[in-house]
């Protein structure tokens, strides 16, 4: 996994959300996922070119159930984009580049 | 400048991963555009990446994977030098020769590719039920990938709307999860295989719903209940559900290229001695132009004659 691409965990999810000072994309994936594994490089590239204007995190719902359930993910991948420790966009799917880009730059400073 | 290549491949399940296949080792040197990312079939890979276990494809004993099997067939379309590019032709002219594919813009007077010949592998795209509520609950409740969604309906009970292979698929692998499945069809009898429906019926875990059409589905922020109607008293009736899982077949992807060439009747790509389409030096295989066997097995052979009848094609043409 890339360095540019935090893990959480149900454990260190608040934490993280909360002392973040730029928006956290929150990837809510599984190994057995087709389209989780295609959008992987996607955040990829999106953390390492934006750097500093956003953190791109992944949660293992696997082995996270807690905070899957707390935020009613029912599909994956499922996109959560968090600013200031609030949900500010939902993004459910796979999508291309461009358009996941779109989705975020509104929130972006 | 628009990219210049003699084959041009439109599509990258197994049709178009094994033209690519041939046609890189027939040293056409083969662009393929093979879609981009999402959460339907229409995908890099095609339907098999939202599939499971794959049984019946010649040569894996115990079965493979359907993502791991478009994977491999990936990586060896690669090995033998095919440029795979994971975008999606938004316009094709295929008036002129060279043949002119554009990615993006449509609009714009430049095209991304000149090809002389073009393969079209595009596949087929799940249908949709249509009704009220199906859109706004997709992604919380209502879905089209068992594998991905599955595992959030543990213990619950869900329903399956159709009556094929791929229906009784994913029913079955949805028992794994899901206390109750329940297989919703607007007929009495199923069109899938025999030991599909074999395996379906002896599974405990499986209901059937039988005549029966989704006409809406409510929730307020994840499914709840549907309402359906009797397809042969027409009565109207609820029933409370967790989930919703579409698998009521696919239609042709045609979009880019149905008003250029000769289609079926039902809107499947007509082709002719081999892989011929109506135009010359268009080819098509896999899916896209065949409404009778839509196999991996069938595609991935269409898709080795496509290359065969290009490479002849444009051996004739002396190019």
């Amino acid at each position: 996994m890339s360095a540019n691409i935090i893990t959480l965990t149900d454990d260190t999810f608040d934490e993280t959300i909360g002392s973040a000072s730029v928006p956290v994309l929150v990837d809510f994936w599984a190994e057995w996922c087709g389209p989780c594994k295609q959008i992987a490089p996607i955040l990829e590239e999106i953390a390492a070119e934006q750097a500093g204007r956003i953190t791109i995190a992944k949660l293992d719902i696997d082995a996270n159930l807690a905070q899957t359930q707390k935020y009613g993910v029912m599909s994956i991948p499922t996109m959560l984009l968090f600013k200031d420790g609030e949900v500010v966009e939902t993004l459910v799917g796979a999508k291309p580049k461009g358009a996941l880009l779109q989705d975020l730059s509104k929130h972006l400073s | 400048m628009a990219i210049s290549t003699k084959v041009l491949i439109i599509g990258s399940g197994p049709a178009g991963l094994t033209s690519a296949i041939y046609a890189a080792r027939a040293q056409l040197g083969p662009i393929v555009i093979e879609g981009e990312p999402s959460s339907t079939s229409d995908q890099p890979g095609g339907q098999l990446m939202l599939t499971t276990e794959v049984e019946n494809f010649p040569g894996f004993t115990d079965g493979i994977m359907g993502p791991e099997l478009m994977g491999q067939m990936r990586a060896q379309a690669e090995r033998f030098g095919a440029d795979l590019r994971s975008e999606k032709i938004s316009r094709l002219d295929l008036s002129a020769r060279p043949f002119r594919a554009w990615v993006g813009d449509t609009e714009a007077a430049e095209a991304t590719y000149e090809a002389s010949v073009v393969i079209l592998a595009t596949g087929a795209r799940a249908l949709m039920l249509n009704v009220p509520g199906e859109d706004r609950l997709l992604g919380h409740g209502v879905s089209t990938c068992a594998t991905c969604d599955g595992f959030f309906f543990r213990g619950q009970e869900i329903m399956v709307v159709g009556g094929g292979d791929s229906a009784l698929e994913e029913a079955t692998f949805l028992t794994r999860f899901a206390d109750k499945v329940i297989l919703v069809h607007r007929r009495d009898s199923l069109r899938a295989s025999k030991i599909m429906q074999e395996r379906a019926m002896a599974n405990e875990k499986i209901e059937f719903l039988w005549n029966a059409q989704i006409t809406e589905i409510h929730g307020d922020t994840k499914v709840a209940s549907v309402s359906l109607v009797d397809t042969v008293t027409g009565a109207a009736f609820t029933r409370d559900i967790a989930g919703v899982f579409v698998a009521i077949g696919h239609q042709p992807a045609t979009d880019i290229f149905a008003d250029q060439l000769d289609l079926h009747g039902n809107g499947y790509l007509a082709v002719h001695d081999g892989s011929r389409t109506s135009i010359d030096g268009v080819f098509a295989c896999g899916d896209v132009a065949d409404h009778t066997y839509r196999q991996a097995i069938t595609a991935a052979g269409t898709g080795c004659m496509a290359a065969i009848d290009a490479e002849r094609w444009l051996e004739a043409q002396g190019s």
